[in-house]
């Protein structure tokens, strides 16, 4: 039950602030607004579910802001070379599972600090992009411009774009891969305790290096939904997207040092950092610098309430 | 000749080496150096000048991660720190012609330095006395630090335009730099203040077990709490010498990335990552191979994309080298008779 607290509070402030908003703003409370959180944040949301894994396994991937950029960039450059658009698809995305499981398999093999061998994973995929191509490039294939204008009617006026779909799609693949496989389990094993893991006689070792194959893999997904969003490839999109992935991870409740937390805590992560951003721009008075602050300011909310829930529960030790 | 190879600043040192023939090489006028208008003058002063700010950064960050610890938000405090002298010293045209700071320097240079000390005494506080992880302690100050820094400028370029404000990053003292002799001061003060009092031994020991030296009578907390202070502090002084240098605060782009730069120069120079070890001239190395680097790959003509690129390929070399699973393997191939025959035993 106590487990269930940082969740509980986290969609309770999420409530709070959409009812903050309905009170305040004309407009606010409407489906659409609601569908919109999720239209514009579900390459954050996808990346958010890789991390997730990442870290209640215990560890942290850098490398998903510059492996979106990378997989922008390298579907608008096959696009631009004529190729099929579902061969480019699949192609960015198995790259960006070769890349998490090569980054996994280095912090396996060679007890290396994930933190260390992503933030060279960041730079290399971030360099990799430039050497590409230092400018946007436009993507004119009519698959990905359908894909990028099609809206899925889901009543009363409102709809979701295929983007939102895959978003929310992700979010319940991994719920059911967290919570009921044989690799979920293992996941929050490692989180709780490396050794004791091992000592179980879970297959610890191949668990680690999927974990990042699959937040690469989630990242090059959030690249390919990024393209239908921006529809070019540019090797300065998602600046900085880890940090949020990481902030709508933590303000999700899920415990940085890993083994707690829940999928779905992160889907509302997502959605509270959306809607702070939403609630600056229903105000229009409010600078775009504020969201920083506030995400700031939540994290060590979140932080804190972690530590004191930590501090409650009886050590086995 | 194995004493020297394995002094700790063996690899550093022969990394620096390498980089600085390879640029003489490629580039004759490299190790020139020039006297004039009144100081020294050629590549190697440029690249010095440079690595000032990041030297100063990763000397704070070199006793952070020795205690075990890591900030990730010196980016934002050197925003920060860049952005309150910025507008302290402002500057206006009087009357006559003549500009004016808003306030007296002193104060703009010292109110900038007790808040970037106050933002490492934060990160500081959240570790030892709220005991989060410092990764994540440093994250809430690294999301929120800027967006303070966006908040101060509103979001601007302030210009600065009192002259006696960019001596720290553009004047010179005896013929070099003033941030070098800067960053100079500060190694030098900071070598002698580890190593000439027990402050050096007992960050050693927290970094190599926290709770063994709390047991052993080291004060961790108020000794970790001081490291992170002056790490921020640190953060501090780079920003004056930043906006010095290009007379301006920019919120958005002060310090982009630098934590990373600096936690690579520490790493570059030997210092373990998992605390305990750590060595100041290693890091002054590291934040030289960097700057090095960079300067390197602007005067071949390559074009400056690589420099991630290659960055990232040193990041993972420097990794492996420190990876004891990594040397293991290495030695299991290089002598594959030695290691079967240890197998049969």
């Amino acid at each position: 039950m106590k487990r269930l607290l940082p969740l509980t509070v986290t969609i309770a402030l999420f409530v709070a602030m959409a009812a903050f908003g309905a009170v305040r703003y004309e407009g606010f409370l409407s489906l659409q607004v609601l569908l919109n959180l999720i239209i514009d944040n579900a390459f954050l949301c996808v990346v958010a579910v890789g991390m997730t894994f990442v870290i209640l396994s215990g560890g942290i991937d850098l490398s998903v802001g510059a492996l979106i950029a990378l997989t922008t960039i390298i579907s608008a450059t096959l696009l631009d070379l004529g190729w099929n658009p579902y061969a480019t698809m699949a192609t960015v995305l198995v790259l960006g599972a070769a890349f998490g499981a090569l980054q996994g398999f280095l912090i396996q093999r060679f007890n290396l600090a994930p933190f260390l061998v992503t933030l060279a994973g960041m730079f290399l995929a971030r360099g990799c992009c430039y050497l590409i191509s230092t400018e946007s490039i436009p993507i004119n294939d009519a698959t990905y411009a359908a894909i990028a204008q099609a809206r899925i009617p889901v009543g009363g006026g409102a709809s979701l774009t295929i983007g939102g779909l895959i978003a929310l799609a992700v979010v319940a693949i991994a719920m059911r891969i967290a919570h009921s496989t044989e690799f979920g389990r293992t996941v929050y094993a490692i989180g709780g305790g490396e050794s004791s893991a091992r000592l179980m006689g879970l297959s610890v070792d191949s668990t680690k290096v999927g974990v990042y194959l699959l937040s690469g893999l989630c990242a090059a997904l959030g690249g390919i939904v990024m393209t239908f969003y921006m529809l070019s490839g540019y090797s300065l999109h998602a600046v900085g997207l880890e940090l949020d992935a990481i902030a709508a991870v933590v303000i999700g409740g899920t415990l940085l040092a890993g083994g707690v937390g829940y999928v779905a805590g992160t889907l509302f992560g997502v959605l509270i950092l959306g809607i702070i951003q939403t609630l600056i721009a229903f105000d229009g008075s409010l600078s775009s610098w504020w969201t920083r602050i506030v995400v700031g300011a939540l994290l060590l909310l979140f932080c804190l309430l972690q530590r004191l829930f930590e501090g409650r529960t009886p050590r086995a030790s | 000749m194995k004493r020297i190879t394995q002094h700790p600043l063996f690899w550093p040192v022969i990394t620096l080496a390498l980089l600085l023939v390879v640029s003489a090489l490629f580039q004759p006028s490299f190790l020139a150096l020039t006297w004039r208008d009144g100081h020294l003058y050629g590549s190697v002063i440029d690249i010095l000048n440079r690595a000032a700010p990041l030297m100063v950064v990763s000397l704070g960050m070199t006793l952070v991660i020795a205690v075990r610890g890591l900030d990730i938000s010196v980016g934002a405090v050197v925003a920060i720190s860049a952005a309150v002298a910025a507008l302290l010293v402002g500057g206006s045209f009087s009357a006559t012609g003549e500009v004016q700071a808003v306030h007296p320097l002193w104060v703009a240079l010292a109110s900038a330095l007790a808040v970037a000390a106050a933002c490492g005494w934060w990160n500081g506080l959240l570790v030892v006395k709220a005991g989060m992880q410092p990764i994540v302690a440093t994250l809430i100050l690294m999301v929120a630090g800027r967006g303070i820094a966006q908040l101060l400028t509103g979001g601007q370029i302030i210009t600065v335009y009192y002259p006696p404000f960019f001596t720290l990053g553009n004047g010179f003292f005896l013929g070099l730099p003033v941030a070098l002799w800067v960053a100079g001061a500060l190694w030098i003060a900071l070598h002698l203040v580890l190593s000439r009092t027990a402050l050096g031994l007992f960050v050693r020991s927290i970094g190599g077990n926290p709770e063994a030296a709390r047991v052993a009578g080291v004060r961790s907390s108020a000794i970790t709490l001081c490291v992170y202070t002056f790490c921020g502090l640190a953060a501090g002084v780079a920003g004056l010498i930043v906006s010095s240098n290009v007379k301006s605060a920019d919120a958005n782009n002060a310090g982009q990335l630098l934590e990373l730069d600096a936690i690579l120069a520490v790493t570059l120079g030997g210092t373990a990552l998992t605390g305990g070890r750590f060595t100041l001239a290693g890091t002054v190395i590291g934040a030289l191979i960097i700057q090095t680097l960079t300067s390197m790959i602007y005067s071949l003509g390559v074009p400056p994309e690589v420099n991630l690129v290659v960055k990232a390929v040193l990041v993972f070399t420097v990794m492996m080298l420190q990876s004891a699973e990594f040397r293991q393997l290495v030695a299991r191939l290089a002598r594959p008779d030695k290691s079967l025959a240890g197998n049969r035993r």
